[in-house]
């Protein structure tokens, strides 16, 4: 039994830091600031949930799993709410949305106001 | 038996992936490029840290992971006021209606 | 009272859970303490003026389950992304309507928005989130409003 939790843990870790790497190196290709935001959100979500499942399934039912159940909650609390305070000081600020992003979004609205 | 244990791969991917968010913070190019990857380092330093208290076998690092993730978002909180306003004791309506 | 007592309880519940430790004196500790966050709270409340809300409901505990499949597929999508070679990014904005009365309903809307990668809350006024989409897919998802209506549905308590 405890050979499938053990199998389990390593898949979840190793997922759990694909995503991480992936999501910086997705900090490193996107074109601009927004774009890079995406691929920052993605290490703090599925990254830092699937390595933080990883640890609890090795540490069973214990005082240790409700702590790192803590950060996960803590983590999925604040991320996107300091995420959002950076977003919205940036978007007062004026960092440019890109051509393609406003050329896109005209259309977007469009075809909102026909719904 | 396996070369590496899981805790030990883990943490090499994290600290892969720090380097790169330190790469990405130096690189710019606006100041809140900076902000989006010094967040994303302190995130994965929360994690580092779990895993490390794994590693060495004292869960009890937990602890400090646990605050480092609350010091780490008022800490954002922090900077990005400092950024806007130049200091920290400044309203936020006033300032900016 | 009724809040107060649910407030020291939470908290107690907490201190338990991550100090471990049951000698008495370190109990005592533990009740000083939560006293003292207790006070500190009930002071605070009476100067903030944000409303008293009754999150989370039990309803909220329903809706954690379909968010995270949410944020698993948006994660895997936006994975796809960033690995394909021509990295096929059509970034756009899109204008979202939450129907939720409460702040806090429109606090957990543009949370889940943020969650789930793909799609970032920029700017919450009235009743308009602006919301920053990385491709066509995800920008017609959040536009379709099935978070809105889910959340709508946790906070009119059904």
């Amino acid at each position: 039994m405890s050979v499938f939790i053990d199998i389990a843990a390593w898949v979840c870790l190793v997922a759990g830091v694909s995503f991480c790497i992936i999501g910086a190196v997705g900090l490193l290709r996107m074109p601009d600031f927004w774009t890079r935001a995406h691929a920052a959100g993605m290490t703090d979500t599925m990254g830092a949930g699937l390595i933080l499942l990883g640890l609890m399934l090795e540490a069973g039912l214990t005082l240790v799993t409700v702590k790192l159940f803590m950060v996960l909650v803590f983590l999925y609390l604040t991320g996107p709410t300091a995420g959002h305070a950076l977003f919205r000081a940036a978007h007062a600020y004026g960092i440019p949305f890109g051509e393609a992003a406003l050329e896109n979004s005209k259309l977007a609205g469009r075809s909102d106001a026909a719904e | 038996m396996l070369p590496l244990s899981m805790f030990e791969v883990a943490m090499a991917g994290i600290l892969v992936t720090m380097l790169i968010a330190l790469v990405a913070a130096v690189r710019g190019p606006t100041v809140f490029d900076r902000l989006l990857a010094i967040n994303m380092f302190g995130t994965k330093t929360v994690l580092l840290i779990a895993v490390a208290g794994f590693l060495m076998g004292r869960p009890e690092w937990l602890d400090l992971a646990l605050v480092y993730v609350l010091v780490n978002f008022i800490g954002a909180i922090a900077v990005l006021k400092f950024v806007r306003f130049g200091n920290l004791a400044s309203d936020d309506h006033e300032a900016s209606s | 009272m009724s809040r107060t007592l649910t407030t020291a309880f939470l908290l107690f519940s907490v201190w338990l859970l991550w100090s471990g430790h049951t000698e008495p004196l370190l109990l005592a500790f533990g009740v000083i303490s939560v006293a003292c966050v207790v006070l500190i709270t009930r002071r605070m409340d009476r100067i903030s003026g944000v409303e008293q809300s009754d999150w989370p409901r039990a309803s909220f505990f329903l809706y954690l389950p379909w968010l995270v499949w949410q944020i698993l597929k948006s994660n895997i999508d936006v994975a796809r992304i960033i690995l394909s070679r021509g990295l096929p990014i059509s970034p756009r904005l899109v204008q979202v309507t939450s129907s939720q009365r409460t702040a806090t309903g429109k606090v957990i809307h543009a949370n889940s928005i943020t969650l789930t990668p793909g799609t970032l809350s920029l700017d919450v006024r009235d009743d308009q989130i602006l919301v920053h989409a990385l491709t066509v897919a995800s920008a017609e998802e959040v536009a379709a409003g099935e978070i809105d209506r889910r959340v709508t549905r946790i906070e009119r308590g059904h």
